[in-house]
C-alpha cells in the first residue's frame, strides 16, 4: 500500500479511483499523565506523554483508514490529510482522509 | 503574603529552569539542523528538478507537544491586558515547529526529497479556562527515494 499526501505518485499512473477513505479516533490522556504534565508546564519542555499519545492514536485512525482502502481493492491512498480538533477538555480528536487509487 | 513567595517563587524556577531547558533544546535544533541540511525539503507538490524513476515513496510523520513555563505564561498573561506581540510565545511555536520537522526528517533521512511538506498546530489544552500552556505541532511530508 502506497501512502502519499501529493494528488499523484510521482512514477506511477492512477488507473482508477474508489473514492474517499478516512479513519478517525478519539483519545483521551489518562490522569497520571496529566498529573505529570502539570508539573511539566512550571518549567515547560516537551510534554513526551502526550506526544506519544498522539502518535498512538494517528496510528490507529491510520490503520483504520488503510483497512478500508484494502477493502475497497485499492493499492495506494492519494492526498492523505490529517486534522485534529479537541472535542472536550483533555480528548482530542484525529482524523485521516485521503483517496483510494488503483495505481500502475 | 504567604500566596505572594510562591507565586514569585515559581516565577523564578520557571524562569531559569525554562531558559535553561530551552537553551538547552536550541542548541540541540540547530545542531541536528545542519547534521539534515542536505535534504532536500520541498512544499511544492510535485517533486523539484528531474526525479528519474522513484523506486519508493512513503508519507513520513513527525510530532511534538511542547509547553511553556510558568515565567513566560505571566508574561504573555500581561501582555494580553496591555495588547502587542507577544514575545514569549513565539519561542514556543518556533521550537515546536523545528522539533516536528526534524523529528519528519530523522524518519526518512536517507530519502532523495521530501516535498508536500505540511505543517499543522494545534492546541491540546484548549478548553480549559482559555489557556494557552501546550501546543502540538504535527509535520508531514511525502519521500521520495531513487
Amino acid at each position: 500500500m502506497l501512502i502519499t499526501n501529493t494528488e499523484e505518485i510521482p512514477g506511477k499512473q492512477i488507473v482508477e479511483c474508489h473514492g474517499v477513505v478516512a479513519g478517525s479516533t478519539v483519545r483521551a490522556k489518562h490522569a497520571g499523565r496529566d498529573i505529570m504534565a502539570g508539573l511539566k508546564n512550571l518549567v515547560g519542555g516537551e510534554l513526551k506523554g502526550y506526544t506519544e499519545l498522539l502518535i498512538e492514536a494517528r496510528e490507529e485512525a491510520h490503520s483504520r483508514m488503510r483497512e478500508q482502502a484494502e477493502q475497497l481493492g485499492a493499492n495506494a491512498i492519494v492526498n492523505v490529510r490529517f486534522s485534529t480538533s479537541s472535542v472536550a477538555a483533555g480528548a482530542s480528536e484525529i482524523y485521516i482522509y485521503g483517496t483510494a487509487v488503483t495505481v500502475r | 503574603m504567604i500566596d505572594l513567595y510562591i507565586l514569585l517563587g515559581l516565577i523564578v524556577i520557571g524562569y531559569v529552569v525554562g531558559q535553561y531547558l530551552e537553551q538547552r533544546h536550541y542548541r540541540s535544533i540547530k545542531q541536528r539542523e545542519r547534521d539534515f541540511i542536505g535534504l532536500a525539503t520541498t512544499t511544492s507538490k510535485r517533486p523539484i528538478g528531474k526525479i528519474p524513476d522513484p523506486s519508493r515513496v512513503e508519507l513520513v510523520e513527525g510530532a511534538c507537544v511542547i509547553s511553556v513555563d510558568y515565567f513566560k505564561r505571566f508574561v504573555a498573561r500581561l501582555r494580553m491586558f496591555f495588547g502587542g506581540n507577544v514575545r514569549s510565545y513565539e519561542t514556543l511555536v518556533d521550537r515546536a515547529r523545528r522539533e516536528a520537522v526534524l523529528r519528519l526528517k530523522a524518519k526518512c533521512s536517507n530519502a532523495d526529497q521530501v516535498i508536500n511538506l505540511r505543517i499543522e498546530t494545534s492546541s491540546i489544552t484548549k478548553g480549559r479556562r482559555n489557556q494557552v500552556g501546550s501546543i502540538e505541532v504535527h509535520a508531514y511530508a511525502t519521500a521520495i527515494y531513487i
